[in-house]
């Protein structure tokens, strides 16, 4: 069986600065994989890397065997690629509504329609409903997204990335500077994604790390360090040394 | 198909349904807009010539709207589109089609070709690469029409052109009756056209790539296709515009392709507003009244009080200045209250 995500060999220097250091990563279909490493790692250079968004220096992205790495970022989002931002990448003086509704329209292929009215399709309004209200957005459905507060922001960002459709999701971080309040919606969301999305995710925060990754994969100075269950990355001596320190309790 | 379905908490559909139409039902103040302009054209006989002008303004400074208010992309050199347009009608008239719908079109398509050519371009690189751009076409187009001159009349202008009646019926006449109403009937069916688009799933793409263009091809927006698209339209209405000004005063001259021309249809765009269609009709009544008006009070020094107003405008901002109007009129109302009862106390007294 293909994988649904693979990268082989991939490396990308800035100048002298090794940044993606011979990365083969293999993430089967439905895998639940997290990607931790200090900061530093390379851990936002590979996703950039995987979506399109800097072009390797040398190696090869991989979608379900079909080799993207030539394609532009927007190609493979329509392949099935979608991503979360670290930092809220969002669209500010659109509404919740206008920006669902946008990834929705655009899944199906009707972005280059210029003639219907948006949301004329009672598919895609019953659809953005769903999301809007899945997210906790209903409130703020109606308001330029540039006024939404943080929490709100970081919703969005992450049902933005789910309206796509995707078959393999990867999340930058989507806990960072999420209130306690909202953080355990984030969790809940990720963990209710259907089974046969590939997730790679991001994170610092180790209780969602464990909690939801069936594998983890370490990366040091834009190396793979060591990839393995939970259980044996947190028993790991070196991982520990050298990421988790000693606070973590394998 | 593998999915990220999820189905449960839906929200209010209607809700949504109506959110996400809303911007695509016509407002009152829309409707009062064009009721307003269609009754110039009973009330206002006297004024057809300069309305005229207003219209082909509003038309051209829409067609800049349509690419700096939707899709973030400044221009310069907006008038090469207009004057490519403008020679092209005039060209047509004098040496293919005198009727000015057919010549219209065909000049339309011209600067639209034009704009599609150029628009790469403009595709890549800052705002301030983009003036530069931009402006560096006009120039350049500018200087071929100059030495062109065995075909574009040069310094001289493109002379001789006989335009024939409005689809065969209507001929222009010297009030410009004629010129306005189809100026304005112009206008009017290409608005709705850039209404129906802006509110599109295209024109919200659009609206997207300005705001972050990172994401939106994260989200599966090819940006520059979009961009290259809303260009090439941007182009064409330009050269619409233009057409309609050749078509009106059966003359071209250079100055369709100047710079000044670039210059004031930002300044138009920016007094009226960007990003809601209508800033291009309304900052093309401002600036032509306002022109009109400060050229008949100070014959000389016009152009002075025209900067300083709209120095003013700008720094003002259109907004404060609506959100002005709500303070002042609840400040005006007791005054008001006041002042008519000390009138009814008079009038008491009186009695």
């Amino acid at each position: 069986m293909t994988a649904a995500l693979e990268t082989v060999g991939l490396q990308k220097r800035f100048g002298a600065v090794v940044a993606t250091n011979d990365v083969s990563l293999k993430l089967e279909r439905g895998a639940r994989r997290a990607l931790i490493g200090p900061n530093g790692a390379g851990k936002t250079t590979l996703i950039n890397l995987l979506t399109g968004v800097e072009a390797p220096t040398a190696g090869k992205v991989l979608l379900d065997g079909r080799d993207i790495t030539a394609l532009p970022p927007h190609a493979r989002v329509q392949l099935g690629m979608a991503r979360t931002f670290q930092i809220n990448q969002l669209f500010g003086e659109l509404t919740p509504v206008q920006t669902i509704g946008l990834a929705i329209s655009e899944r199906m292929g009707r972005g280059m329609d210029w003639w219907r009215v948006v949301g004329s399709n009672p598919g895609v309004i019953e659809r953005i409903g769903q999301l809007i209200g899945r997210f906790h957005l209903d409130d703020v459905m109606d308001a330029p997204t540039v006024s939404l507060p943080y929490g709100k922001q970081r919703l969005l960002e992450i049902a933005l990335a789910i309206a796509c459709r995707p078959r393999v999701l990867l999340l930058d971080e989507p806990a960072a500077g999420v209130p306690e309040a909202e953080r355990q919606e984030i969790l809940t969301t990720i963990a209710a994604l259907p089974r046969d999305v590939t997730v790679l995710l991001i994170e610092h925060d180790m209780d969602l790390v464990f909690s939801f990754a069936e594998r983890i994969s370490v990366l040091v100075n834009g190396m793979l360090f060591a990839e393995g269950s939970p259980e044996e990355i947190g028993g790991n001596p070196d991982v520990r040394a050298i990421y988790l320190g000693d606070s973590v309790d394998g | 198909m593998s999915t990220a379905e999820i189905s449960h908490g839906a929200s209010s559909l209607a809700d949504v349904g109506r959110s996400l139409t809303g911007e695509a039902r016509w407002g009152r103040c829309e409707i009062a807009f064009w009721a307003v302009a269609l009754a110039s054209v009973f009330l206002l006989p006297g004024r057809h010539l300069i309305l005229a002008e207003i219209a082909i303004l509003g038309l051209f400074a829409l067609s800049l709207d349509l690419i700096l208010g939707y899709a973030g992309i400044i221009s310069l050199g907006h008038a090469a589109y207009f004057g490519f347009g403008a020679y092209a009608a005039g060209l047509l008239a004098i040496h293919v089609v005198a009727e000015p719908v057919t010549g219209l079109v065909i000049a339309g398509l011209a600067a639209a070709l034009l704009g599609f050519l150029t628009s790469f371009l403009v595709l890549r690189g800052s705002d301030l690469t983009r003036l530069m751009v931009t402006l560096g076409v006009a120039l350049m187009l500018k200087e071929i029409a100059n030495q062109l001159a065995w075909l574009t009349g040069g310094a001289d202008g493109l002379q001789g052109i006989v335009v024939a009646p409005v689809l065969g019926l209507f001929s222009f006449d010297i009030t410009g009756h004629v010129a306005y109403v189809y100026c304005l009937i112009v206008l009017f069916v290409l608005f709705l056209v850039a209404r129906r688009l802006v509110n599109s799933p295209f024109g919200l793409s659009l609206r997207a790539a300005r705001d972050n263009p990172l994401r939106a091809s994260s989200i599966g927006i090819g940006v520059n296709r979009r961009l290259v698209a809303i260009y090439t339209i941007a182009a064409g209405y330009a050269g619409i515009a233009g057409a309609l000004l050749t078509q009106t005063t059966a003359f071209a001259s250079m100055d369709v392709l100047s710079f000044e021309r670039s210059a004031d249809l930002l300044l138009v765009l920016i007094v009226g507003g960007t990003g809601y269609l209508y800033g291009g009709p309304v900052g093309a009544i401002l600036f032509k009244l306002m022109q009109d008006w400060l050229a008949g009070l100070t014959p000389q020094y016009w152009q002075f009080w025209v900067g300083c107003l709209f120095v003013l405008i700008v720094l003002v901002g259109r907004e404060r200045m609506i959100d002005w109007i709500g303070p002042v009129r609840a400040a005006l109302r007791p005054i008001g209250a006041h002042l008519a009862a000390r009138l009814q106390v008079a009038r008491d007294a009186r009695k």
